[in-house]
């Protein structure tokens, strides 16, 4: 048997389920006796709730309850505990949910909520970051300072503001670091909020069951973390809440926060724990679920005239919307690495969130570098020009090596940051980056390149842990049991190819299990952060060899020999010296018959697990720290042609290079790195969140909400370096998020070369670009 | 004829079979597949018109069904994902990994079937105007792209 392991393109596991209409998502469940319920949102952005007057709704027949957040004292929050499930005494953003109703059937639950009259009373609203932190601007929360803190040290707040949160570092002498600088550079940047749009929007289904037990069926990124989130919120035993959740449809970081599966457990509660579902539209998925941050900075770099960086300084500040959520967790990250990946030794950074009254946002791809890595790579691009110097010969002058310390003093060697400039040569290669980075073709078009560079690591908790087991069947074919969910990328079908690859065995014949189920899974953290190949992947491997470990136990009593000589592979276990003696797997893998009937063994079944080590909480005054095992770096490019006339462009190609350390499944990777840079480019040129006067929500649809389309995609090129991170499977590093980091700053960079002006905001509209030229701010 | 609550007796045909449902005029043609039928490949998703995650075929054509009534489908051919066996398009998806999570997936392939089946000829310009109406948020299009390409290719070759 020929081991199909990593480094081979299989399909996913699940494919044959996708392509029929077979594989089942959250939504596509229905259970005995299943209500349904519906959310009423808020209209206003601030506002306080006068009344909530729900008598016509519930007369209404096939209504079983209609909750408010009157009816609970609750406050929930992953790091602060500042957001009541459903809205207490006032409205803080636009669709906030602010009641529940349930009923027999969806239509009527609706009826109902149009009947539930909520009588507001509007309070100014904080309606950008720049409102936010102006003197005298209204506060989203009175009462920061009373709130629960879920760790210590994790927030660092300003009492009487909007500051939730600030983020320091200091690294070397700044100061010495200006006076070494002859060229100093300086710009401001703007990115918008804007949504995770997974195409199967939230959803849940909720029940308590008559012994107490809470079953939650719900499409998550984070089983475990919405199991224990239900049980601190609700004082119950966490391992009497089981959370189910089956294939996900898209997660983007959208869904890692428990927030609809708190709603749904309160409205199964309020009808004796009868099974409820509770599904967002598509409008309410976008305005009542959190959101990716906005983001406000400011970047100043110096540098001697040989292209050296010699010093830096950071100012960003995070719309994290009108809860924290996990969005100072990104502002964190986006301090720890906010220099990108370029050797700087004397850096300043202070990164804050700022509530506002938009919608609350939690993590989305990247976890914040998308934003950041916007500002400095503008910024770079702005100092190569100062230079007179090449922007991609500049970024290889500086880019991170072995031996340089990050932003938080992290000491770098290839295995932990990997090869930034040998992606940098490849890209320049694959774009043709010597032709020129400017042509005019005539017809008043013109063609442009940009380029960026990208790094990114993971902040887990220190301690976040992964599982795993491994059963043997009858025939040999193995089981692989996980926490990890499918949520697109195909990471049930690398794990199996992870564990092939060490049992010199056919993926094929390795089963994984898709659904997740806390009451029988191993935990794992949340499927996030492009950790999951790396931590369940080392799980997998610590579990075979366990499982190894023990089939060599009986095999060396069956083939009577020491354990030691004998090898396991192509699914038997055979003599190292003499491979023709051998007994199959599938002989001893549930106990061993010995020919007078005499049984030995069992079924095997082996264990694993991983958890993180080496990480260091960030120091509140300095930065200095570690978040995450390693880097994946990466340089991207985009190529536009650009009518001078109109300021309307065409994305003709975009070029991503990195460092993947192990490529597990080469067409999954780059499947992954393409979407993310389509999703990059949808970010760059046209996806916003847009707050009307007041708040309000104006484009909550997928109709005034543009994404990307289908043939507006250019051609991609996706190249992968390998440079293994060697404590990571096979060498392999997290790179799911990573494909979109670099893009918006690549898009921007070309257009300003296009259109010669410094275009320093997303999205990059035509009108955007035209009023730019005009010299108007956006 | 309909009033808006009252609940009547349609028959539909699916997917080679008369199915008999009980609807109202209301009823979108996605909830009676998915709620009554048990045919939950058709997705909601912006249940707007907008992303073609419901795309099924009505006589051949792709319809997002969430902007048809079930009423509307009386008498006429309604072809959803599950009508489709071992079809050169699902294979394709497969080959080419055209999807990730896969909740788009049906709508396109239905998309995809029935354009390969209406304009087996196809060019560039006319795949791009139908597979507008399909939002994929995982892949950057180029595989599904890739899928379309290739079955009209594999067409081709044997008509030829």
């Amino acid at each position: 048997m020929e081991t199909v392991g990593i480094g081979v393109s299989i399909p996913r596991k699940e494919s044959p389920d996708k392509v029929t209409g077979l594989a089942r998502y959250n939504t596509d469940f229905t259970s005995p006796g299943l209500l349904y319920a519906w959310m009423v949102t808020s209209i206003y952005a601030h506002a306080n709730i006068k009344s909530i007057n729900i008598s016509d709704a519930i007369k209404i027949s096939g209504v079983h309850a209609v909750i408010t957040g009157d009816s609970y004292s609750l406050l929930c929050g992953p790091v602060i505990e500042d957001r009541p499930p459903l809205a207490k005494g006032k409205v803080r953003y636009f669709g906030e949910p602010v009641a529940v109703v349930v009923a027999d059937s969806e239509e009527k639950a609706k009826e109902a909520a149009g009947k539930i009259m909520v009588e507001y009373e509007p309070l100014p609203v904080v309606n950008s970051i720049k409102g936010a932190i102006k003197k005298g601007s209204p506060l989203v929360h009175e009462n920061l300072a009373f709130y629960k803190q879920v760790k210590p040290n994790e927030i660092f707040f300003k009492p009487g503001t909007n500051i939730v949160q600030h983020v320091k570092i200091r690294k070397g002498d700044l100061k010495k670091g200006w006076e070494q600088s002859e060229i100093v550079v300086e710009a401001e940047f703007s990115l918008p909020q804007s949504n995770h749009i997974a195409m199967e929007p939230r959803n849940v289904r909720a029940e308590i069951k008559g012994d107490g037990q809470v079953v939650i069926n719900t499409s998550t990124q984070a089983p475990f973390d919405v199991q224990e989130m239900l049980a601190q919120y609700f004082n119950l035993d966490a391992t009497r809440v089981i959370v189910h959740v089956p294939l996900v449809g898209g997660g983007f970081g959208g869904k890692t926060t428990a927030q609809l599966e708190i709603i749904a457990y309160l409205a199964s509660k309020a009808v004796n724990g009868r099974p409820v579902k509770l599904i967002e539209s598509r409008e309410q998925d976008m305005t009542s679920s959190p959101c990716h941050l906005g983001l406000e900075s400011k970047v100043k770099i110096g540098a001697s005239r040989d292209g050296k960086i010699q010093a830096a300084q950071f100012t960003f500040i995070v719309d994290v919307g009108a809860y924290v959520d996990s969005g100072s967790k990104m502002t964190r990250a986006m301090a720890a690495d906010c220099t990108g990946p370029y050797k700087i030794d004397n850096v300043r950074c202070d990164s804050y969130s700022v509530y506002t009254n938009h919608t609350y946002v939690t993590a989305f791809r990247g976890f914040g570098r998308l934003s950041y890595v916007f500002a400095i790579e503008r910024t770079m691009e702005k100092l190569a020009f100062a230079l007179g110097m090449d922007p991609l010969e500049l970024r290889l002058i500086n880019a991170l090596k072995p031996g340089d310390t990050t932003p938080t003093l992290v000491g770098l060697n290839y295995s932990n940051i990997g090869n930034l400039s040998e992606c940098l040569s490849r890209l320049k290669t694959l774009i043709n980056w010597d032709e020129g980075v400017r042509t005019e073709t005539g017809n008043y078009k013109v063609r442009s390149k940009g380029v960026s560079c990208l790094w990114k690591t993971s902040s887990s908790p220190p301690d976040a842990t992964s599982g795993a087991i491994i059963t043997i069947n009858r025939d040999g074919t193995l089981n692989l049991n996980v926490g990890a969910v499918e949520i697109g990328p195909g990471t049930k079908t690398s794990l199996a190819q992870i564990l092939a690859e060490r049992l010199k065995m056919d993926a094929n014949k390795i089963h994984v299990a898709m659904e997740v189920n806390t009451g029988v899974s191993p935990n794992h953290w949340k499927t996030v952060a492009s950790m999951t190949n790396y931590m369940v992947g080392n799980a997998v491997l610590d579990a075979a060899e366990d499982l190894i470990h023990q089939i060599l136990k009986i095999a060396s009593i069956v083939l009577m020999c020491p354990p030691e000589v004998l090898e396991v592979g192509g699914g038997k276990v055979y003599m190292k010296e003499e491979p023709q003696i051998s007994i199959d797997i599938k002989e001893i893998g549930n106990g061993y018959e010995n020919p007078n009937g005499h049984s030995i063994g069992g079924q095997i079944i082996g264990r694993g697990n991983f958890i993180m080590h080496q990480l260091l909480p960030m120091d509140h005054a300095t930065g200095r720290g570690r978040l995450g095992p390693a880097w994946a770096v990466g340089a991207q490019a985009v190529e536009v042609e650009f009518d001078t006339r109109n300021c309307t462009y065409k994305i003709l190609k975009a070029a991503t290079v990195i460092d993947a350390g192990k490529v597990l499944n080469p067409k999954c990777a780059k499947g992954v790195v393409m979407g993310g840079m389509c999703m990059g480019l949808g970010y760059g040129s046209r996806e916003q969140n847009l707050y009307a006067q007041g708040g309000k929500r104006e484009n909550p649809q997928l109709r005034t909400y543009h994404l990307m389309r289908f043939g507006e995609n250019p051609e991609y090129i996706v190249d992968f370096v390998e440079t293994p991170h060697v404590i990571g499977p096979y060498g392999m590093r997290g790179i799911a998020e990573h494909g979109i980091i670099g893009i918006p700053a690549a898009l921007a960079n070309a257009l300003s070369v296009a259109a010669q002006v410094e275009l320093n905001c997303t999205p990059l509209t035509p009108e955007v670009i035209w009023r730019t030229k005009k010299g108007e701010s956006k | 004829m309909f009033s808006l609550q009252k609940k009547e007796f349609m028959d539909l045909n699916i997917n080679g079979e008369k199915k008999s449902v009980v609807i109202r005029s209301a009823d979108t043609l996605l909830d009676v597949l998915r709620n009554q039928l048990g045919l939950t490949g058709a997705k909601p998703s912006c249940k707007n018109g907008d992303c073609g995650a419901c795309t099924v075929l009505i006589d051949g054509w792709p319809v997002k069904s969430c902007l048809m009534l079930a009423v509307e489908a009386v008498g006429h051919e309604i072809t959803s994902i599950e009508g489709l066996k071992e079809t050169a398009m699902q294979k394709t998806f497969i080959d080419c990994f055209a999807f990730q999570c896969g909740y788009c997936t049906s709508g396109f392939i239905m998309n995809c079937h029935g354009l390969s089946r209406i304009h087996p000829g196809a060019d560039y310009g006319i795949i791009r105007e139908w597979l507008q109406s399909n939002l994929c948020r995982c892949t950057g299009y180029e595989e599904i792209t890739d899928a379309i390409k290739s079955v009209l290719d594999q067409n081709a070759a044997l008509e030829q």
